[in-house]
């Protein structure tokens, strides 16, 4: 763990991309401490600019503050992300674990079911599947771990695949170990390295997906999002750029960070960090 | 006399953190011209990195400290980037231990010969294919084969190609780093028979890597046997295999298993395991749900019969692609066979349905051949030897103080079990790979090629482990091996394979002094430096 942690924290883009992170975790939990009366109040007049008194990054189009709606907007991207990851994860890596562990015809069931999501236009379908089930926080999770977990599902089986044949897991077939026993004991421990370098990606990519879908309009309405602040002050674009600008760069640095940290822990798990 | 090739004083860093600060210490070695030299040593000797030295090939982390390696005269360590290129292929070739990762895969073998030619030489496409042609032939090779991908050869014939690449610019040094190590025991003749010939007819000079003493007797003219860096001996073969000064040296040759000597016969009981016209197909099958199959079928087992008596080992040998993997994976039922029956005290094993199978298996163990993919890296010691009892429901501070005790009969310390297997070398892997297989108190305990993978004086310690556990627990042991060295020093009885068929079974010392079939003749006669190590 040690030597894990000292080949991770070598490059300083991932040291930058875990400060940068945890700093947004910590504004994402200590919102509504900081700015108890929520993100929708009112608070002055409309697009006043960043720095206006009582308001540093400005209001938006309605005169609300654009700081709270940020610091909110963290809440809900980090959530969104890291709970469809989870999820998508776990479908992933059980699903590429039976392909991968038993082959034969049950994988190659398994990879067609795979295959049927991923030739899927995904963002089409997220589109619908979240105005089917309603905008809200629980149908994004959902949805975007529905068109997520192929990728996870790939790479678990092609690691499956792979370690099934080792003779460490003939000798445990061997003693008469359960097949449960084997996949999540014997074999996923030496799986993991490359799914939480994938998970690590998928995060970002998760947030991005909410804010397309907030900007849409098919975001939860009852919480502001970084998308949903893109979204609503679209109009104002040209004559109050914060609106857009801010929340953009929210985004970004965001994705940015986790991708250092994918980067980070990719270096540092891959074949040739470990050996 | 003039040396070819003189290493003076030769200092090779290892980077920090190692087991030791330097790779090579202070080695001086000449080669002369067209002599063969040996350096032989265990894994880890520096014998490699002296040859990568004089190549110009060390890896990166590698440091050239301190000393001088003359080649005609020059100082090749102090050389430019431009003349190690006029010198490389041209004057000094190599070939690699494994040719499949030293060839092009997507390129004929033909151009990947003339390549090399026209990078040296200005000469056509055309009059060097032509060579190539003749090098190739010299190789004993198919003038098609030229036409050929390296997917689509042998490993013998891909060695072959090696070194037809190596000779095709007549180098005055040859530098062949195990060449032989994957090869099966006849090829391996054949290769080195190609080398010395070779070397007659060019009167070059061949630097030879070998942890193989036979390799060496037949082979050197003069050898140096190198241990943790340094050269603990050198001189003529004869001197140095029939008068070794250095403990070292001699504890290296007596480690050499002989072929005679072997266990008698035990008298014939009732047998534990009885194997009955097993056989086993391979096929290559494709397309969606494996709906459409391929043509290509592969009879890896054809109706193999043995049986196995309680205290009794079995050794069963052939060369690679014989089937005698198979053999012990349709016995324990990693494969399923397709034909045949495997009666194990009196259950057919080869029909039985999972659960059964599973009752019955913990009777029947398995050794292991690689000794870093058959622990899990993951798991500690403790966990890898209690697995097999805490799998059949019992508490884990049973197991854990029984692990203590298999461990101790192994040869190792209770410390080890908190441990994890990167931390261990390859034979004490070995002997936890057996404490976990001892665990479940099997009868009949199947080792395949437990052996391989260790150098020789390893080989010989866990060997005897084998044999030793063999009698205390009375097993009956199915022992799967390529070297009828190692076969001849531990089996009772003998099973020689080939093509998926038993050529010729039985007691051991009989039927390696007189062999009734042609092929186990061969075999027999392929093996490196007989006549010399079994005086």
């Amino acid at each position: 763990m040690k030597e894990f942690l000292s080949r991770l924290l070598v490059r300083p883009q991932t040291l930058i991309g875990l400060a940068v992170f945890a700093a947004i975790v910590v504004v994402a939990l200590g919102a509504p401490l900081l700015f108890p009366k929520g993100p929708f109040t009112i608070v002055g007049m409309p697009l006043l600019a960043p720095g206006s008194p009582g308001l540093p990054a400005g209001s938006d189009v309605l005169g609300r503050s654009m700081l709270v709606g940020l610091a909110y907007g963290a809440r809900v991207s980090l959530l969104v992300g890291i709970s469809s990851t989870c999820c998508a994860v776990g479908i992933g890596v059980l699903l590429g674990a039976v392909a991968g562990y038993y082959g034969g015809v049950v994988d190659d069931l398994l990879m067609r079911f795979t295959e049927f999501f991923q030739i899927i236009p995904a963002f089409v379908l997220l589109m619908v599947l979240v105005a089917f089930l309603q905008p809200s926080l629980f149908s994004t999770v959902i949805g975007i771990a529905l068109i997520t977990w192929p990728q996870v599902a790939r790479v678990a089986r092609g690691e499956f695949l792979v370690l099934r044949s080792r003779e460490f897991v003939q000798a445990a077939q061997l003693l008469g170990e359960s097949d449960l026993h084997i996949i999540f004991r014997q074999i996923l421990p030496n799986a993991l390295p490359p799914i939480v370098v994938v998970g690590s990606m998928m995060v970002g990519s998760a947030i991005l997906t909410e804010s397309a879908l907030a900007f849409l309009g098919l975001g939860d309405p009852g919480l502001m999002s970084w998308g949903s602040m893109i979204g609503a002050s679209r109009s104002a674009m040209w004559v109050a750029w914060w609106t857009t600008v801010l929340p953009g760069l929210a985004i970004m640095v965001t994705v940015l960070a986790l991708n250092f940290i994918g980067d980070g822990l990719n270096e540092a798990l891959g074949p040739r960090g470990r050996q | 006399m003039n040396a070819l090739v003189r290493i003076e004083g030769l200092n090779v860093a290892l980077p920090q953190g190692g087991d030791r600060t330097l790779a090579v210490a202070d080695v001086n070695l000449d080669i002369g011209p067209s002599e063969i030299v040996c350096i032989v040593g265990e894994s880890g000797s520096g014998k490699s990195v002296t040859a990568h030295a004089v190549m110009g090939l060390l890896p990166r982390a590698l440091k050239t400290v301190s000393g001088r390696i003359l080649f005609e005269g020059r100082d090749l360590l102090t050389q430019s980037a431009e003349d190690w290129r006029r010198t490389r292929g041209a004057r000094i070739a190599m070939v690699f231990q494994d040719p499949m990762a030293a060839l092009n895969p997507v390129m004929a073998i033909g151009r990947q010969i003339t390549e090399q030619i026209r990078a040296h030489r200005a000469v056509g496409e055309a009059a060097a294919m032509n060579e190539a042609a003749v090098l190739v032939a010299r190789m004993g090779l198919e003038p098609g084969l030229l036409h050929a991908y390296p997917h689509q050869l042998s490993g013998g014939q891909r060695q072959r190609v090696m070194i037809a690449m190596a000779l095709s610019l007549s180098p005055r040094l040859l530098i062949a780093d195990e060449p032989t190590t994957a090869l099966d025991v006849t090829t391996q003749a054949q290769i080195l028979e190609l080398i010395r010939n070779a070397q007659r007819e060019r009167q070059m000079s061949v630097l030879f890597i070998t942890h193989d003493f036979g390799v060496v007797s037949d082979l050197a003219d003069r050898v140096a046997v190198m241990r943790e860096g340094r050269i603990v001996e050198s001189g003529t073969t004869r001197e140095v295999l029939d008068r070794p000064q250095a403990g070292y040296t001699r504890a290296l040759i007596a480690a050499v298993p002989r072929l005679s000597g072997s266990p008698a016969p035990l008298a014939r009981e009732k047998p534990l395991l009885e194997v009955a016209g097993l056989s086993k197909r391979y096929r290559g099958s494709g397309g969606f749900l494996g709906l459409w199959y391929s043509r290509r079928e592969h009879l890896a087992l054809d109706r193999v019969s043995l049986t196995l008596q309680r205290g009794e080992t079995l050794g069963v040998v052939g060369e690679s692609g014989s089937g005698k993997s198979t053999l012990a994976r349709c016995i324990i039922r990693l494969a399923d066979p397709d034909a045949g029956e495997v009666l194990f005290d009196g259950a057919d094993l080869a029909g039985m349905g999972r659960r059964e199978l599973r009752a019955q298996r913990r009777r029947i163990q398995m050794v292991f051949q690689d000794p870093f993919s058959s622990l899990n890296p993951r798991h500690t010691v403790g966990e890898i030897v209690t697995a097999g009892p805490r799998a059949h429901g019992e508490g884990t501070k049973i197991s854990l103080a029984r692990a203590v005790e298999m461990l101790k009969l192994v040869g190792l310390e209770e410390a080890v079990l908190s441990r994890y297997p990167h931390e261990f070398s390859g034979g004490q892997r070995q002997r936890i790979g057996l404490a976990r297989a001892l665990m479940l108190k099997p009868d009949v305990l199947i080792a395949d090629e437990p052996v391989s993978a260790l150098d020789v004086t390893v080989q010989a310690q866990v060997l005897e482990l084998l044999d030793k556990v063999r009698r205390q627990m009375n097993l009956a042991m199915l022992f799967i091996t390529h070297d009828m060295r190692v076969a001849a020093r531990i089996c009772h009885r003998v099973m020689v394979m080939r093509h998926g068929q038993v050529v010729e079974e039985g007691p051991t010392g009989a039927l390696f002094a007189a062999p009734k079939s042609e092929y186990t003749g061969r075999l027999l006669a392929a093996i490196p430096g007989r006549q010399r190590l079994e005086a």
